[in-house]
């Protein structure tokens, strides 16, 4: 197998200033073969792939390419001499402002030997090759700023596909997308596999893991720290090498609650859809997970009051609840950590203290004035309370992982109680360890409120909550405690009833 | 923190020092008490200007409408007092009254119509510039002069308005300090206390970060930017009462310059201690260099017409120093 590496590492080294991020890695990947990197955040997965991608210079070692030398100096020549990456961020693989079919076709605009002059049809039959080829199934017409998350990255894909790889990266391509979309993107993996391109594929998700890996390489701090191809692989080795400890799955043991903290009665909160009706109970932590796209956002919305409902009523303590904003729902005791920490939560010029306090500055101030001092103190506590790494509450959040970026976020609405606390997909982008541990912060502060996720992936629902509601259709279609679920009964009801399937 | 923090963060205050040393060893009567009145005067209007269009920065817009707003009360104060013959007060309430309507205008085609900031108040600057000359049909406005239907207006300046321009206070020296350097300094003062230490001002800084994050942290985020725009347009006006009072009459012509030298001193400010964003202390620092630098130069005997340029260099070379060096610029 040594032999054949169509891409080789070895020794990389990079470091910035004084911290060493990636000490000496030695990585092999083979043409037709899916090699899958497990790394948590800050392992150094990232800069790894950005440096391969031509982003950042090597601090050290040596890369080869089918047997060259291989020192791309900037993206654009890593792309021309076969290395192809599709970033996590994917709003960097896309341009919004331009329809799907110029996006897809982009990269045949620049360099030598492109026409002067913009063919909008040959650009589109250009766009439709490349779009059937993958089977993508978006009006090419659209503009890239109103398509989903989960189309924007399945173009952003299809953009890097158009380049024919040697070598293909993808970073987390899958956290973003559904189920379904995830399963037409394994397809195309196995394609490109099958027609012997080497994949670098960087996931957290063992259910990606276990369906695409030919071979498992784990990193931690900057070295690999596990190298598994033989088959069957040893999926747990792998995720043992990742985290440096065994790693044990508490058994959830599911509370049920005694009183009732928010009662939805009849809620619609979309065109067509069956109403919703729900009781969240002081002390349960309740999930409710469904496919992307099916109102788990939106309900998440409704009830933080940024979204009014078609029809039906809230009550919450008994009392109307009928948030006109999100200044009404904090009010109330709603809280909400929203989805996409990037754009709908981080504030990017102030640092982790100014953003722990933002909802709450009116509480700590007096006279509008604000209270530096009880300010200071919150962040400190929050930072203790939620293990969040940085070298003080000073830290501006860009120096953080994205895993402490997320415990930044759920630590800003824990400085305060909460009477029903909402978390928006907040295990997107963490590692399993910053997921564990903000999992087991919410479990062990549940008393005195109720607390509602909202998660894509079926493992993080089970190893939170109390309780397990399946959303489909911008409804409510099953509900379980999390105690000897019927796996099959909830996978079929996520899988959705009658979802276009009399076509 | 390395040497080149250091150069970020107090490369400009360094230079400021430089320059004042330069000249008080090449220039004779720069360093007196005088002089630096007559500095802080000549960059008094502008730099309430410049702080009223910090409000507008902080919550990631612009106001390109701040000169015509301050000309537009000038001609205002002129015209209640010389042709409606009304005294001081009614006269500062007017024009008050015209930079919040303004700044309120602003906000609402902004929040409300959607209207990209630069091209709203571009086109409110378009706007005054014409409406202010309607009403004596494009002449200046002086005791004396003849309306359009052939009365003469024989309103005049009030001593109290006037005084607003020409008074000094004493300080150590009598008659030593101008109220428009009071104003100044007040002023600034107060918006910088405002943004700073006030959880309004934390706010409007999270609105020009991330305005969906500020939303879902329950900041009514359209009533602070309209805000802004209302602060912007009031400092306006004060800059607006303070020129008429300096001038005594409603000249038509002046003014030309209080749109850029404001921005210019707001866009240095965000150098000014490795800021990197708009701040209010670095905004009155901005006006500062520039009056001390063209202060200097004139006492060198510098012409008058390499003014502009002279301050055109000191601004790109502040937004280097914020966007290239400090790599904040990079998002």
């Amino acid at each position: 197998m040594i032999g054949n590496a169509v891409f080789r590492v070895e020794g990389l080294r990079k470091s910035f200033g004084r911290n060493e991020v990636l000490g000496g890695i030695a990585l092999d990947l083979h043409a037709g073969e899916v090699t899958v990197l497990m790394g948590a955040n800050g392992a150094g997965k990232s800069t790894l792939v950005k440096i391969v991608s031509g982003v950042y210079e090597r601090g050290g070692g040596t890369m080869t390419l089918a047997g060259r030398e291989f020192t791309p100096g900037t993206p654009a020549e890593a792309i021309r001499a076969g290395v192809v990456t599709v970033h996590q961020n994917i709003n960097d693989g896309v341009i919004a402002d331009l329809d799907v079919a110029t996006n897809l076709t982009l990269d045949r605009l620049t360099g030598r030997g492109a026409p002067t002059l913009f063919n909008p049809a040959r650009v589109r039959r250009e766009a439709k090759a490349v779009a059937d080829r993958m089977g993508l199934a978006i009006d090419l017409k659209a503009r890239v700023s109103d398509l989903s998350l989960a189309d924007r990255q399945m173009v952003a894909i299809a953009r890097a596909l158009a380049h024919q790889p040697k070598v293909l990266i993808l970073d987390e391509p899958t956290s973003s997308l559904s189920s379904a979309e995830a399963d037409r993107l394994f397809a195309l993996v196995d394609r490109l596999r099958e027609q012997g391109v080497a994949i670098l594929y960087i996931s957290h998700r063992m259910s990606d893991i276990r369906r695409l890996a030919d071979r498992i390489v784990s990193m931690r701090d900057g070295v690999v720290s596990g190298a598994f191809d033989t088959k069957p692989l040893d999926y747990e080795g792998a995720v043992n090498a990742m985290l440096g400890r065994k790693i044990h799955l508490d058994r959830i043991v599911a509370r049920s609650s005694a009183r009732a903290v928010m009662t939805i009665e009849g809620l619609r909160i979309g065109q067509g859809a069956k109403p919703i009706s729900l009781t969240l109970g002081d002390g349960e932590v309740v999930a409710i997970t469904g496919l992307v796209g099916v109102g788990k956002t939106a309900l998440a919305e409704t009830l933080f009051g940024v979204r009014r409902p078609l029809a039906g009523t809230m009550a919450m303590n008994g009392k109307l609840y009928a948030p006109r904003s999100a200044g009404d729902a904090i009010a109330a005791g709603v809280f909400l950590v929203a989805k996409d920490r990037a754009t709908s939560g981080i504030v990017g010029g102030f640092n982790i203290e100014r953003n722990v306090s933002l909802p709450f500055l009116r509480r700590m101030s007096s006279l509008s004035v604000l209270n530096r001092r009880l300010e200071r103190a919150t962040a400190r506590r929050q930072i203790e309370q939620l293990g969040i790494v940085c070298r003080s509450e000073k830290d501006e959040m860009s120096a953080l992982s994205g895993g402490n970026q997320q415990k930044v976020m759920v630590a800003r609405w824990m400085a305060q109680n909460a009477a029903l606390f909402i978390l928006d997909e907040p295990f997107q982008g963490v590692d399993i360890s910053a997921r564990r541990d903000i999992a087991a912060k919410l479990r062990a502060s549940a008393n005195g409120r109720a607390t509602l996720l909202f998660v894509t992936e079926l493992d993080e629902a089970l190893e939170t909550a109390d309780r397990i509601l399946v959303m489909s259709e911008h409804t409510i279609v099953g509900e379980h405690r999390n105690a000897d679920i019927d796996l099959d009964r909830l996978l079929a009801e996520v899988a959705g009833g009658p979802l276009h399937s009399a076509a | 923190m390395t040497l080149r923090d250091h150069a970020i963060r107090y490369g400009f205050i360094v230079l400021l020092f430089g320059l004042v040393a330069y000249f008080a060893i090449s220039a004779d009567g720069f360093v007196s008490p005088q002089s630096a009145v007559f500095i802080f005067q000549s960059v008094a209007i502008t730099g309430v200007l410049a702080l009223g269009v910090t409000a507008t920065l902080v919550v990631g817009g612009f106001d390109l409408s701040i000169g015509s707003v301050a000309t537009s009360a000038m001609m205002a104060a002129a015209y209640v007092m010389v042709v409606l013959e009304q005294n001081a007060f009614v006269a500062v309430v007017v024009c008050l009254s015209i930079g919040a309507i303004v700044g309120l205008i602003n906000g609402w085609l902004i929040v409300y119509m959607r209207v990209p900031d630069l091209l709203a108040t571009l086109g409110m600057m378009f706007l005054l510039v014409g409406l202010q000359r309607i009403p004596t049909e494009g002449r200046s406005i002086a005791t004396g002069m003849t309306m359009p239907d052939g009365s003469v207006a024989n309103g005049k300046f009030s001593d109290a308005f006037l005084a607003l321009g020409r008074h000094r206070f004493d300080f150590f020296i009598p008659n030593l300090i101008p109220v428009s350097v009071v104003m100044l300094l007040v002023l600034a003062l107060l918006i910088w206390f405002f943004l700073e230490y006030t959880r309004f001002g934390r706010m409007m800084y999270a609105v020009g970060s991330n305005e969906r994050a500020a939303e879902l942290a329950g900041a009514p985020v359209k009533a602070y930017k309209i805000w802004a725009y209302i602060i912007s347009g009031v400092f306006a006006s004060i800059g607006g009462i303070l020129l008429a009072a300096r001038l005594g009459r409603g000249d038509i012509a002046s003014g030309n310059n209080l749109l850029l030298d404001a921005v210019a001193a707001a866009l240095i400010g965000y150098a000014v201690l490795g800021a990197a964003k708009p701040n209010a202390f670095g905004t009155a620092v901005g006006a500062l260099f520039v009056g001390i630098l063209l202060q200097g130069l004139t006492m060198m005997n510098a012409p008058y017409y390499t003014q502009d340029f002279v301050k055109g260099v000191v601004l790109v070379v502040a937004l280097v120093f914020t966007f290239a060096l400090s790599g904040k610029g990079r998002s």
